[in-house]
């Protein structure tokens, strides 16, 4: 699945126990796509060692609710939402 | 959803931000350098790296430096992937 700009996307609320470069306080939240940064290799894998690959697309996503924020967040923490 | 002890975004604060600059101090220096080249040479990457601060104990973790971080980290990776032996550096000192 790949997102476009404009797009809402809501962040993963999952559990992952192991390293993830997804910030805590926006797990769940609903945020709206900015642009696409490019791909890189994955750091939940590199951390242990592996390649990282294949890479996975990160974006840029902003949160509206309570204070502006944006963020980037790897493709595989969003789910499309609305 | 509660994180490591690193995740600290988004958590309430009253606690200003520490905004003083410090001058590195040597082993400061010497601990980017060889982290630094360990990335280079490929011994260990900078997401090892990040899971070695994250895997400290809260209360360590919450009272290290920076460049304290990263030693831990480096000292822990190295010693998971067997290049130091456990107890290794201690035995130096």
């Amino acid at each position: 699945m790949s997102f476009e700009p404009g797009q809402r996307v809501r962040v993963s609320a999952r559990e992952h126990r192991g390293h993830h470069r997804t910030p805590g306080y926006l797990k769940g939240r609903v945020g709206t796509v900015e642009r696409c940064q490019g791909s890189f290799t994955n750091p939940e894998t590199r951390a242990y060692g592996d390649s990282g690959l294949p890479k996975q697309a990160l974006y840029l996503v902003r949160f509206e609710n309570g204070h502006p924020v944006s963020a980037d967040i790897y493709e595989h923490w969003l789910e499309e939402a609305e | 959803m509660e994180g490591g002890v690193h995740d600290t975004g988004g958590r309430p604060t009253t606690e200003p931000i520490d905004r003083t600059e410090h001058e590195l101090a040597e082993w400061e220096l010497l601990t980017d350098a060889l982290v630094g080249a360990l990335s280079r040479t490929g011994v260990m990457n900078v997401d090892e790296l990040r899971r070695g601060i994250e895997s400290m104990p809260p209360d360590e973790y919450r009272s290290a430096s920076y460049y304290e971080r990263w030693l831990y980290s480096a000292e822990t990776i190295l010693t998971e992937k067997g290049v130091l032996e456990p107890g290794e550096l201690e035995a130096r000192l």
